[in-house]
């Protein structure tokens, strides 16, 4: 393929994706409240369009509408450039997610995700400790104690579970020999997912993957009764609203990452002896992804409506005395599977 | 090869234009009248009481330090993880104690400062 050839694509498969992960954030935030309503045995939102599906697109018109307020003590640009660098992150991670094998259509070879680089796991951890400046940023810069307080809170508890979701990757990597996540995903062939063969990993990369996206149970940025609204009492209207989006699709993404390193990502255990065509193969691979996705946001819901929200020296301490030691405990657990069995 | 980054330079390009039209768009729908009461910052409902300039807790810091300490190990670990199964088909048993000395290193790093108690939230 030559140069205009590859924008082209790659403009096609972002705007594809952008909608895609667009849409899914407004189900996902009509599926969140009316989970919660059926966990707390509560109706929830059931007015706006059949049983409720437009809820989520008649409060984005209504915050569109609303006043942009700028407090006085805050730092203008860094006001603004807070919510900007949150969407900036959330919608740049999800290039190097594969959502299925290589496709031929129309004689075209494509390939399922935006970008195939060598360093994808690289792109993404680099991206995600980007992230930390939005929420710092939105802090520092609203000038209201309350925000002073989520936007440190936020940031330390950020940068303490990045060490042991870093530490965890390592265990992946080992068994995969490469930071390309298609490569990761091949190599999970059959059962061999990294789920089954590195629990521990699994386990802390999920934790840490919810202390990242701010989910319950380690939400203590935005804490409600202590905090008010954390870093974003101070946003109104879109810039809120680009908080809200930035979080709903890290966490799309958090769970896309969760698929693609320790559950098989595309991959469905032994499909190639069905002896199915190669068509139906790869729709089947790619709803299986999907699905593996979508069962991880039901479970990131799921959480957030059964565990209460842990206390904030809790909160350091699993991330240091428990998640840390454990994922380097990972590392050589790994280390020796490979070594004891080949594999 | 270098035309895979491409995609990469257009995705984080219209990530950053997809971020600041959402957050400039409601400059165009919605209204602008600020006054004094409403651009206060928010309190309780109450005058605000000094400023946020603030001193900060100085657990915040130590666990910045920590976090750059660490971090910079997993990168020391990255490039023997993808590596090691060709280190350990050449060098066997070599490829891997090295490793382990230097986890080992960094726990007792890390075990000095939890017995210093620079982990302990009061």
């Amino acid at each position: 393929m030559n140069i205009t050839e590859i924008i082209v694509v790659s403009l096609i498969k972002i705007v594809l994706v952008i909608v895609m992960i667009l849409v899914a954030v407004i189900f996902l935030v009509y599926f969140e409240r009316r989970i919660s309503a059926w966990i707390q045995y509560r109706i929830g939102p059931n007015r706006v369009g059949w049983k409720g599906i437009l809820q989520t697109t008649a409060d984005v018109m209504k915050l569109l509408l609303k006043e942009d307020i700028v407090p006085s003590a805050s730092n203008k640009t860094l006001h603004t450039l807070a919510p900007i660098i949150a969407l900036f992150v959330a919608f740049s991670t999800y290039a190097v997610i594969p959502f299925g094998p290589d496709v031929t259509i129309f004689g075209y070879q494509v390939k399922l995700m935006v970008a195939d680089v060598n360093i994808g796991v690289l792109y993404v951890l680099a991206l995600t400790s980007l992230g930390v400046y939005g929420i710092t940023f939105a802090g520092y810069s609203s000038g209201s104690k309350y925000s002073l307080l989520g936007g440190i809170r936020s940031s330390a508890q950020m940068i303490s579970y990045e060490v042991s979701m870093g530490f965890s990757v390592a265990g992946v990597l080992l068994l995969s020999e490469s930071l390309n996540p298609q490569k990761i995903v091949l190599a999970q062939s059959g059962w061999m997912w990294n789920a089954i063969l590195q629990p521990i990993g699994f386990i802390t990369f999920v934790v840490s993957a919810f202390a990242e996206t701010n989910r319950l149970p380690f939400d203590l940025p935005e804490a409600e009764p202590e905090l008010v609204g954390g870093y974003h009492t101070e946003y109104s209207s879109m810039k809120f609203a680009g908080f809200f989006l930035a979080e709903y699709a890290n966490m799309i993404i958090a769970s896309a990452m969760i698929t693609t390193l320790y559950l098989g990502g595309w991959q469905i255990p032994y499909i190639d002896k069905l002896g199915l065509g190669v068509t139906l193969t790869t729709l089947l691979q790619v709803g299986a992804f999907f699905l593996k996705v979508i069962f991880l946001l039901f479970f990131f819901i799921w959480v957030r409506w059964s565990i209460p929200r842990f206390r904030y020296d809790q909160l350091m301490s699993l991330g240091w005395k428990v998640m840390f030691p454990l994922s380097i405990i990972n590392i050589i657990w790994v280390a020796c599977l490979i070594m004891i069995f080949n594999l | 090869m270098v035309t895979n980054y491409i995609p990469i330079f257009l995705v984080l390009l219209a990530a950053s234009i997809f971020g600041a039209a959402v957050v400039f768009s409601s400059r165009i729908f919605g209204p602008l009248r600020p006054n004094k009461v409403k651009i206060m910052p928010y309190e309780s409902g109450k005058d605000p009481i000094g400023t946020t300039n603030e001193r900060i807790s100085i657990k915040y810091y130590l666990v910045a330090m920590l976090f750059i300490v660490f971090d910079i190990e997993v990168i020391y670990v990255y490039p023997w993880a993808v590596e090691f199964k060709k280190l350990f088909a050449q060098y066997g048993l070599f490829a891997f104690v090295p490793m382990f000395i230097f986890l080992v290193v960094l726990e007792l790093g890390f075990v000095y400062i939890f017995m210093k108690g620079g982990l302990r939230w009061d």
